[in-house]
């Protein structure tokens, strides 16, 4: 066991975890975020979704132990200060961009870092982003939908 | 009266709120206090008799709470299956017992024959790889062919032949139809393969079981689509526990799509593993479980003849099936083959003679049964392929032959060949709203252009109707059914006026949390704010079927609306009072109660109040409270219908086909909230297409899964798909239910496979090409394009 401890959504937390234990799984089981989702066990889905210090990262393809002192946020800390929806939550809502909820924390994560780095991105570029996140409910129409109106407001 | 989130609106949906911030509670999601972790031992061979297990080193490792084998459940019952199917002959359909674990044999890759309980997930995964089974392994059986011709191997022993069910529809039409095409001037043929598919809800499925040694009490956390009916599986058929000491919660669920319809093994295990520990056991699927063990979908084979006269007008359709269930029956996987695949084969259609036969086969891989669409995707896809074939065979069009032959609007009722009595519907409407919104005119200039960059461009389309919002009980028994098909719901308006709704239905994705309030802010003249729904939760709501088949809306629907009627019915005797009027002067309307001809008025709110505050009450003619239960059972399942276009580029250097678009018009009957329903048709556009052009589950000859991970089974991702044109103004109400909803979960996995393989073999039909079978991968495409020049 391995002591390790990070910043997760602006608080320091600390625990007690095996080598194997991915950060998915410590967000999860130790620190009890469980908005953090675990759809698959190859690193496909994209629905672990986390922001790294500022960076994506799928939880699942990273120990936490290789999190010790980083910098980690969760969907749980993605709402306005005040807990309102933030601009891309309020996107999501707004466009029918969700159905059974699952897979959304990671499109929340995954179009935030997108937004960062590309303010104005098409419809292509959307697409190829989000080709790590698998939705089964959406067709992806409503999602596309909900980052390209999140992008103007952000614009 | 509040428009604005009544029917007809679209109101941003409540339940985003948690979803979007993480506070979504998911099965494991929920934590009990002092719950330990279960673990199962699978199969690692498709076929074999399972000699010894040894568990006695995994019994001394580290937190190891529990171990079970299929020895432990010997006593108690098996999953059944849910529907009867009686052979042509009138056997009844070979039924072999589906037990907790495996036990004497595993009979699929993945088949649990142990079970690990451990105080951590690691313990118990390290305890699992400890146990030592001894299986000596038989030769799989898994081609369906294969699996008829040869009764040596047998999935199931005690049964002479791999065969479950060879099953006629209808038998009484076998002699005429087979005449029709005998004499036909024009037949059509077509051999095609409807691919089998993993159903993959992004959630897996999970279990928590909790007994209580205090009460005697289960609850049961699980990822269900109906709790109820998990409960009477449990109950009646598996486990014997009491239906008034057992609950069953589905909390937030992450998907359905059919695959969490059913009762599977670990529900029962975790429940019986907390009555040995008196502690929580919980169990959440690896998504390479999912891949093993959730009911797959489709897997047919079908011959497929179309007579036609020399015109094109239709006389005869005859089908010739295997269909794959699987290693084991699951609940629903006698009746999504038979009645909801053999009873649409008429699809939009006038045809005079119609015969199905479907021959149900065991096979050595995992159960399949109802995914999105269930049977009707399977006929639908028949249908409009050999459609499409014996159109380019008579030099007609497409849309030519299709309106040609369909039901015309003015003969609706109309009674199919097929048995089922369509209740409304206007088919050539659908098609002239296709045409406009897919452009049909600009058809030949995109092709053009495409083609000066290479391409090959195709244009598919594709009718359907379907038979869905499933019930109703008489019906559904008739077709051998073993359970009713209704739907329940419970208005309680409390004293403060809100009001609280349990339904029956289950969302796990489709909005009824947004969209039941809704109906009832509609009828009573209030906002649907003012509304909250109750679902999931057999403790909570007095019954349910759950949700499947389209069958939220048309049914559960209805039953909220029926039980709001006995609140409106009975508010009036309470409004009468108030007032001093007779009951029959009483009028209702925007929630305000007035008495015929005066000025004389009281509000719902005052009503409800006085509903729980009856100081002045005539106890001889009324009770206190406002609460009222409904069950409602139809009269005939739904219609739904709908016209597809969709377009695709072919790359002839690679096969590799792109869509370029997909145009869907639907009547799905009237439309309760155009968001979530638009949101519905296309989320199965995405699922159709991926069936159409990635999806697809294969089993090597000896049974091992070769697509399970999503490193080779190909999800449709955000690339793959373009934007959708979808439009559902073309409205025929059903006929029969209060609300004239029709449904709309499935229509979009049910029309578009065909129509998307329509645009491929039309991009490639000046080769040659006459079929290409899903998925239209490019080494498929490539190999046809190939194979015709």
């Amino acid at each position: 066991m391995s002591s390790i401890s990070m910043t997760v959504n602006g608080k320091t937390v600390s625990g007690e975890v095996e080598g194997r234990t991915l950060l998915s799984q410590f967000l999860r089981e130790d620190l009890l975020l469980t908005g953090t989702h675990i759809g698959c066990d190859t690193s496909q889905c994209g629905a672990c979704s986390v922001h790294v210090d500022g960076k994506l990262v799928k939880g699942c393809t990273m120990l936490a132990v290789e999190a010790d002192g980083a910098a980690v946020t969760t969907i749980e800390g993605m709402a306005n200060e005040d807990g309102s929806l933030s601009i891309i939550q309020a996107a999501f809502q707004e466009h029918h961009g969700l159905q059974c909820g699952f897979c959304t924390p990671g499109m929340v994560m995954a179009t935030d870092s997108l937004l960062k780095s590309n303010s104005d991105p098409s419809e292509a570029e959307i697409r190829k982003h989000l080709s790590g996140n698998i939705c089964r409910c959406t067709g992806y129409h409503n999602i596309i939908k909900s980052i390209q109106a999140a992008a103007s407001q952000l614009g | 009266m509040p428009k604005d989130n009544g029917i007809g609106a679209s109101p941003k949906r409540r339940e985003d709120v948690r979803f979007l911030t993480g506070r979504g509670q998911y099965t494991d999601d929920i934590k009990l206090k002092n719950q330990c972790q279960a673990m199962f031992v699978r199969s690692q061979v498709a076929n074999g008799v399972i000699k010894s297990i040894d568990t006695s080193v995994a019994a001394g490792m580290p937190g190891v709470l529990a171990i079970f084998t299929g020895e432990d459940f010997t006593e108690v019952g098996g999953n059944p299956a849910g529907w009867l199917i009686n052979s042509r002959d009138g056997e009844p359909m070979k039924e072999p017992k589906r037990p907790v674990l495996a036990h004497g044999k595993v009979r699929h890759v993945g088949d649990a024959y142990a079970a690990v309980i451990a105080e951590t997930h690691e313990q118990a995964l390290d305890a699992a790889e400890a146990i030592d089974a001894d299986i000596d392994e038989l030769p799989a059986v898994i081609d369906m062919a294969d699996a008829l011709a040869n009764t040596d191997n047998l999935v199931h022993d005690e049964i002479e032949t791999n065969q479950c069910f060879d099953w006629g529809w209808i038998e009484d039409n076998r002699a005429a139809t087979d005449e029709a095409i005998k004499n036909a001037p024009h037949v059509t043929t077509l051999e095609l393969v409807n691919n089998r598919l993993v159903p993959n809800a992004m959630e897996t499925r999970a279990s928590t079981g909790d007994y209580n040694p205090g009460t005697g009490d289960y609850t049961l956390y699980t990822t269900s689509q109906n709790p109820h009916l998990t409960r009477l599986l449990i109950s009646a058929f598996v486990m014997g526990i009491p239906e008034n000491k057992l609950t069953i919660i589905a909390p937030d669920v992450g998907g359905g799509f059919g695959s969490k319809i059913y009762h599977y093994g670990e529900e029962a295990l975790v429940l019986a593993a907390s009555k040995k520990l008196g502690r929580p056991v919980a169990w959440t699927a690896t998504r390479s479980e999912a891949f093993l063990t959730d009911a797959h979908g489709r897997d047919h084979k079908t011959t497929i003849e179309l007579a036609t006269d020399k015109e094109g007008n239709f006389l005869a359709i005859r089908t010739s099936t295997l269909a794959n269930v699987g290693a084991y029956l699951s609940n629903f996987s006698t009746v999504t083959p038979t009645f909801l695949h053999g009873t649409v084969i008429s699809g939009n259609y006038t045809v005079p003679h119609i015969y199905v036969n479907l021959k149900a086969v065991f096979t050595n891989t995992a159960p399949v049964d109802a995914y999105r669409g269930a049977g009707r995707p399977e006929a639908t896809y028949s249908v409009e392929r050999v459609i499409d074939k014996c159109a380019r065979e008579l030099g007609m069009s497409p849309l030519e032959i299709r309106r040609k032959n369909f039901i015309k609007k003015e003969q609706f009722p109309f009674a199919t060949a097929a048995g089922l009595e369509y209740d409304s519907g206007d088919y050539h409407a659908l098609v002239d709203k296709l045409e406009e919104i897919a452009d049909f005119k600009g058809f030949a200039a995109r092709k053009a252009e495409s083609a000066s960059r290479g391409l090959l461009r195709g244009l598919g389309v594709n009718t359907y109707v379907e038979a869905c919002g499933l019930a109703p009980s008489n019906l559904a028994g008739v077709l051998g059914a073993r359970v009713g098909l209704f739907e329940a719901a419970t208005v309680r308006v409390n004293a403060t006026g809100n009001i609280s709704v349990m339904t029956g239905s289950h969302s796990h994705g489709q909005g009824h949390e947004t969209v039941f309030p809704q109906l009832v802010a509609d009828m009573l003249g209030m906002s649907a704010d003012d509304i909250d729904i109750v679902h999931g939760d057999t403790s909570k709501i007095p019954f349910g079927m759950g949700t499947y088949g389209s069958r939220s809306m048309s049914v559960g629907g209805s039953a909220i609306v029926k039980a709001t009627e006995k609140i409106i019915d009975k508010a009036s005797k309470i409004a009468a009072h108030m007032m001093e009027a007779g009951e029959g002067d009483i009028e209702f309307n925007d929630g305000v109660f007035s008495v015929t001809g005066t000025d004389k008025s009281v509000s719902f709110p005052e009503v409800a109040f006085k509903a729980y505050v009856p100081h002045d009450y005539p106890h001889d003619k009324l009770e206190p409270g406002l609460e009222e239960t409904a069950f409602y059972d139809p009269a005939n399942f739904t219609y739904p219908s709908g016209a597809y276009a969709c377009e695709v580029e072919v790359d002839p250097e690679t096969g590799k086909v792109t869509v370029c678009s997909m145009a869907a018009a639907d009547d799905v009957g009237n439309v309760i909230n155009p968001m979530i329903v638009e949101g519905q048709i296309q989320g199965g556009l995405g699922q159709g297409i991926g069936q159409a052009l990635v999806e697809n589950c294969v089993y090597n000859d000896d049974g091992q899964l070769l697509t399970g991970s999503y490193m080779d089974y190909t999800m449709p991702r955000a690339d793959d798909l373009p934007f959708f044109t979808t439009d559902q103004t073309t409205l025929t109400p059903c006929t029969h239910n209060p609300l004239g909803a029709k449904g709309c979960g499935e229509a979009g996995a049910i029309g578009s496979p065909p129509t998307v393989i329509n645009a491929v073999v039309d991009a490639l039909s000046d080769l040659g090409v006459t079929h290409i079978d899903m998925p239209a991968s490019p080494a498929r495409v490539w190999a046809a394009i190939q194979a015709a020049s």
